[in-house]
């Protein structure tokens, strides 16, 4: 835990120095004052300097994968399934992952219940504890990577195509993240552009000849 | 079931205390009417529907596993 010591003229002056240093507010941080300080006689004689020791707080939004865990964990219980339920968080994101027997009522068609459990957690989470929106995203078994495997390969075949034969071409419906992985896979490939077109649900990816 | 829908409602409402579930037995199927705080509806409705959709895919879900036909209703309380 970060925590320094910082000698002043005042605890107020003390204070407000160590709180700059630690780009801190107020409520971020425990302060204890280890010298009060003397002002003395005319602010020269027999005067001392306050002491106080500020320390930062953890943040509630380091809890928040913890809350992610705990949360999806009681609403698979009362879902009626048994699952093992793991996580991590870098500085963005929160990922968790999801793994089990028979997990394919979990995904879903298409992934739709899966996007709308990921939805849920998210917005529960992220309501029930404090600091900035982090991205929670959920994988069953390898549904996911094996989902985003095969967007890729029918993104370059579909790019091949329209290059081959200089006609548009347009993607099944995808959601927001489906789609951003075909415009990634894409942007690269030679001879073609795509843009979205549509609104959601139907919004999809139109492939061109650029 | 009941406890499932009540779970999510609360988690999702900035008045957990008013969240209530009711349960109407039709006979094909079962319906929860989830009623909320009338400024919880939009937390719990979501820009669209959205919000209502993906809770009724996840109980939904649920109920697959259940063998039953379930229906979440969602209205504000009185």
């Amino acid at each position: 835990m970060k925590s320094i010591e910082v000698v002043a003229r005042s605890v107020d002056e003390a204070i407000a120095e160590a709180l700059q240093e630690l780009n801190a507010d107020r409520d971020d941080v425990q302060i204890e004052i280890l010298d009060e300080g003397n002002k003395g006689f005319l602010g020269i004689l027999g005067s001392k300097q306050a002491k106080v020791r500020v320390e930062l707080i953890e943040k509630p939004e380091a809890n928040k994968l913890e809350a992610a865990l705990e949360f999806t964990r009681e609403l698979l219980s009362k879902m009626g399934i048994s699952a093992e339920v793991q996580g991590e968080e870098d500085s963005e994101s929160i990922k968790l992952q999801i793994d089990g027997d028979d997990l394919g009522i979990l995904i879903g068609r298409r992934g739709q219940t899966l996007d709308s459990l990921q939805y849920i957690v998210s917005l529960a989470v992220n309501r029930q504890t404090e600091g900035e929106w982090n991205r929670i995203q959920i994988d069953v078994g390898d549904y996911r990577v094996r989902r985003e495997e095969s967007l890729r390969s029918l993104a370059s075949r579909a790019a091949s195509k329209v290059e081959k034969n200089g006609r548009r071409l347009a993607l099944d419906a995808m959601n927001a993240a489906e789609r951003r992985i075909i415009h990634q896979a894409l942007q690269d490939f030679p001879g073609v552009e795509t843009r979205s077109e549509g609104q959601d649900p139907y919004r999809r990816v139109v492939i061109l000849p650029s | 079931m009941k406890d499932l829908v009540e779970f999510i409602g609360k988690s999702l409402a900035e008045n957990p205390d008013e969240i209530r579930v009711e349960t109407t037995d039709k006979g094909y199927e079962t319906v929860y009417s989830l009623y909320v705080a009338p400024e919880d509806m939009g937390r719990l409705i979501g820009k669209g529907g959205r919000i209502a959709k993906a809770i009724r895919t996840v109980v939904k879900a649920s109920a697959i596993k259940s063998g039953v036909r379930v229906h979440v209703e969602i209205d504000e309380a009185n």
